[in-house]
């Protein structure tokens, strides 16, 4: 279960969101799209296309210089990782690097989103029928949602329950914008909100379809609407995977020389730790997205160097203070004048 | 015997400790009613093969009674009243009652021994006790199930209680925090797994803190050890502060 707390306007929670949904279509998977906001026939028509291999080797040449691959790797490891149930052989493909490349300025074609079978939820479409499962005091719109997705899981066969389907496939379930007041949730809206555990109920019922069928699931939540901390601590403890997305946008980091190749930073809250006692944890948690024209890339934060004698006192404060929060392994760090390594 | 032992995490996971007691007392031989309510089987039966215990044997023949919490949820929400046969442990999710008594039943019927069972003292282990305030169950109703139970277990059949929370340094989660201040003040045992207050290290994953009731009754000061810890694939070492195999 990923759970993603979206940036102050959207707009980056929104890409990853659609690349969640665009890698489900290439590697073939269903989809199950689920929103309050826009149709999801909309955000359908709006993935990116991906970028077949030879094109992208001779663009990842032009940029050769500007981008280490090994790093391209790193943090697309850090991204994507989903989950499913460990008895479950994912389709047996060659594909030798994990995942895929989308070209963000460039629609996905309506063949190839045709290819794969989804389904959508639209919370306005929904409404008027009559959950039929027990709600036990969750918010109905939640409730439908449930239903929604505890019936194609069940019909479609992804919770094991129909042996002749030799063909087994992995559901990828987008949400989007949960807990916002489109969702008849008022978390979003006050410090003690009314009904203050239908979010984490249905967090926890979500989290049960998806651990007893081939499905993972992503979910963009507007953190930074939600008032009540309490909230946050406990949507975070019944998550496996929570991505922070901060855009620079409208704030001071802007214009931080510092972040001046960069538009926002990935925080990286909770890593999964599903069938083992460690979790997979990278050498670096800090890590800084930029979106170009083409490409979207997360990549470690990298200080440029201080070369400049003359730097003024404000700035170089800014510069240890942010070498504080690089916490990278117990190596010493050279703070100061000098070129910062990783 | 009759022991609470609390399990704290603070700024990290600190699950490991409850699969490390998981498989402590099902090779010691004890009986284990294990309320799982975050994560499914098949997560803790792998990890208890990599420490050395098969679950999936220890519930065939009968030592491990095992409630996998999302699993119940969903038979609650999903399935037919009549196919269940008994009423749902997490009873208190449908909104019919706001009590845990239903919980407190099944692990008080799993952990009575019945004829024949030949197992060395009961034990109840739960992770994670949050996840009940965020299922919506008062902190009141969650303090009174760990009573009861620590009662039933502890007192009567003589057997152990080990229970793991989530609390956090300003955590504005009140609920939780006074859940987790009663269970510190009843428990016998507390290991405190903390994360690193400077930040996240590759060779030192987190500090356990061991503190010991001497004595409930006379105001003893605990007895308070601290060390620091790393998690591999199979097991954790641990080493005083400071003397981290990557240091030495």
């Amino acid at each position: 279960l990923v759970f993603t707390e979206e940036d102050k306007y959207g707009l980056y929670s929104n890409l990853l969101f659609k690349y969640f949904l665009a890698e489900g279509i290439v590697c073939g998977h269903d989809l199950f799209v689920a929103s309050a906001k826009e149709h999801p026939d909309n955000i359908l028509k709006e993935l990116p296309a991906p970028l077949l291999d030879d094109t992208y080797g001779k663009e990842l040449g032009d940029e050769a210089a500007a981008i280490k691959s090994e790093d391209f790797q790193e943090s697309m490891k850090i991204a994507w990782r989903y989950q499913n149930l460990p008895k479950v052989e994912t389709s047996p493909t060659t594909y030798t690097k994990f995942g895929h490349y989308y070209d963000v300025s460039k629609k996905m074609s309506p063949e190839l989103c045709q290819s794969v079978k989804w389904h959508s939820f639209y919370l306005h479409e929904e409404l008027s029928s009559e959950p039929k499962m027990k709600t036990c005091n969750m918010n109905s719109g939640y409730a439908s949602l449930l239903q929604s997705i505890q019936r194609i899981i069940s019909q479609e066969g992804f919770d094991g329950s129909d042996p002749q389907k030799k063909q087994r496939n992995i559901l990828r379930i987008g949400i989007q914008s949960l807990g916002s007041i489109l969702w008849g949730d008022d978390v979003c809206c006050s410090d003690t909100p009314e009904d203050s555990h239908s979010l984490t109920k249905f967090l926890y019922v979500l989290r049960g379809l998806l651990r007893k069928s081939l499905s993972a699931c992503i979910i963009t939540v507007p953190a930074h609407l939600i008032q009540n901390k309490a909230i946050m601590e406990r949507v975070t403890n019944l998550s496996d995977m929570v991505v922070g997305l901060e855009s620079f946008i409208g704030s001071e980091r802007e214009t931080n020389p510092l972040y001046k190749d960069y538009h926002g930073l990935v925080h990286v809250h909770q890593i999964p730790r599903l069938n083992s006692l460690i979790c997979d944890v990278s050498d670096t948690k800090d890590l800084a997205f930029r979106l170009k024209r083409k490409l979207f890339t997360i990549e470690r934060l990298h200080l440029p160097p201080d070369l400049s004698d003359t730097v003024s006192r404000a700035s170089k404060q800014d510069l240890a203070g942010s070498a504080k929060l690089l916490s990278s392994g117990c190596g010493a760090m050279a703070i100061g004048k000098k070129h910062l390594d990783f | 015997q009759g022991k609470l032992t609390l399990l704290r995490d603070t700024r990290t996971d600190g699950s490991f400790l409850v699969h490390h007691f998981l498989s402590f007392y099902l090779r010691a031989g004890c009986k284990v009613c294990f309320v799982a309510l975050l994560q499914s089987f098949s997560h803790y039966n792998i990890v208890a093969q990599k420490l050395g215990v098969n679950l999936a044997a220890a519930k065939e023949r009968g030592q491990l009674v095992f409630l996998e919490g999302l699993k119940s949820c969903l038979d609650l929400l999903f399935g037919d009243e009549e196919q269940l046969g008994q009423p749902s442990p997490l009873q208190f999710l449908s909104g019919s009652t706001s009590d845990l008594r239903a919980l407190f039943d099944f692990v008080r019927v799993s952990l009575t021994p019945a004829d024949g069972d030949s197992w060395k003292g009961p034990v109840l282990l739960v992770d994670d006790l949050s996840v009940l305030l965020s299922l919506g169950a008062a902190p009141v109703a969650v303090l009174d199930f760990m009573h009861y139970c620590r009662m039933c277990v502890c007192c009567q059949l003589k057997g152990n209680v080990v229970v793991l929370v989530h609390s956090n340094e300003d955590s504005e989660d009140e609920e939780n925090e006074l859940v987790v201040n009663s269970l510190c003040h009843h428990s016998d045992l507390i290991l405190w797994a903390e994360g690193l207050a400077t930040g996240f290290c590759k060779d030192v994953h987190g500090l356990i803190k061991i503190i010991k009731r001497l004595s409930l009754r006379q105001a003893e000061q605990d007895q308070v050890q601290v060390y620091q810890y790393k998690i591999q694939d199979r097991n954790v070492t641990f080493f005083a502060r400071g003397l981290s195999a990557a240091v030495l």
